[in-house]
């Protein structure tokens, strides 16, 4: 019998914080996965981002660094700046890129930065909590909003990526999910050309990816998984935006 | 002829491969690991899932399903 699926290379061998279920664990691995594939581990350059994954550098057996909430693409943007011979990518919650980082994320873009970006929509903020973030839906509650966000109170649900879309500076965009093992697999191929996109000089390039926070969704990992698939992608309909 | 070896300190009993073993060949074990959890076991060729159980051909089919989804990287897959 021979091994036809294993850790990554690039995956260290250690368990990571997250909790059972989330999908931060599924995101390294395919980014690792893809890192091996393209042959890029002794060049790529990861910035971790706050939020829950803010340990990703312990788990990646690659050059990271880590930035300020939010400030992961501008410090992408310096580093490929100076060393344009690297592989620049930044791994980001929603209320990295969406809120706290608007700012940073959408000069990124339509300054058309050769970079790419890893989005990870949970629509709530994990680590400090489970409060209510830009990509919260309607109706979902959260600890800020115990009785469900409400478009009067609190808008809408940003769509970042539609957002981002419209910029001259953005080469490709596209929405995936982990909701079931098929759209984990699509999810790795819109990584792997996010990286391919930047190692032919193509320009910026974000794979956004509706992934589970079962703790702060209160459900099993399973519902969550569920959710993904019968709630969360009528908000954020999946494919290719861009 | 296909297994698969679960890493079983490491898993920490989201139970997402059960969810989507297509013959029901992962099961809890009742026994904890070192992180305090049930975590899941291998269990080839008696299906334990009832509505599963009809299935002719209980063998792993070597699909790699559970190791896409497990989220803690936890199981290898031999075919
Ligand atoms: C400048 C600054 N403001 C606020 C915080 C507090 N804080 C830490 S993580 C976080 C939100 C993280 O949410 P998200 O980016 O969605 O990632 P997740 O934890 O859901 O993966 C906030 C507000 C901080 N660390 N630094
Ligand atoms: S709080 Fe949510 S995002 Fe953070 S590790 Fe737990 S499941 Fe993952």
């Amino acid at each position: 019998m021979e091994k036809i699926f294993s850790r990554p290379k690039s995956l260290r061998n250690i368990s990571t914080h997250y909790c059972p279920g989330c999908g931060h664990g599924i995101a390294h691995r395919l980014i690792a996965g893809v890192v091996d594939e393209l042959g890029i581990r002794d060049k790529v350059i990861a910035i971790a981002p706050v939020g829950c994954a803010v340990l990703a550098y312990d788990y990646w057996d690659f050059d990271c660094t880590e930035a300020a909430h939010g400030r992961a693409l501008a410090v992408a943007t310096a580093i490929k700046r100076v060393r344009p011979q690297n592989i620049v990518f930044t791994y980001q919650g929603d209320g990295d890129l969406a809120a706290i980082g608007t700012n940073e994320t959408i000069h990124a873009a339509n300054r058309g930065e050769n970079l790419t970006v890893i989005f990870i929509n949970n629509a709530v903020y994990g680590m400090t909590g489970g409060q209510m973030a830009p990509t919260t839906l309607l109706g979902q509650k959260t600890a800020t909003s115990p009785l469900g966000r409400n478009a009067q109170r609190e808008g809408y649900p940003l769509k970042i990526s539609e957002v981002l879309s419209q910029l001259s500076g953005v080469k490709y965009i596209e929405r995936t999910s982990f909701y079931s093992p098929q759209e984990i697999l699509k999810a790795k191929r819109a990584i792997k050309l996010a990286f391919q996109n930047q190692i032919e000089g193509i320009g910026f390039s974000l794979v956004e990816i509706l992934s589970p926070c079962p703790t702060y969704w209160d459900m099993s990992p399973q519902k969550a998984m569920e959710w993904i698939a019968n709630i969360m992608i009528k908000e954020f309909p999946l494919g290719r935006i861009k | 002829m296909a297994k698969i070896i679960i890493e079983r300190d490491k898993c920490k009993g989201c139970l997402l491969c059960v969810s989507v073993c297509p013959k029901g060949l992962i099961i809890v074990d009742k026994d904890l690991n070192q992180k305090g959890v049930n975590p899941v076991k291998f269990s080839p060729l008696v299906s334990r899932i009832p509505s599963k159980a009809r299935q002719v051909n209980d063998e792993c089919l070597g699909c790699s399903l559970c190791a896409i989804m497990c989220p803690d990287c936890c199981i290898e897959v031999y075919k």
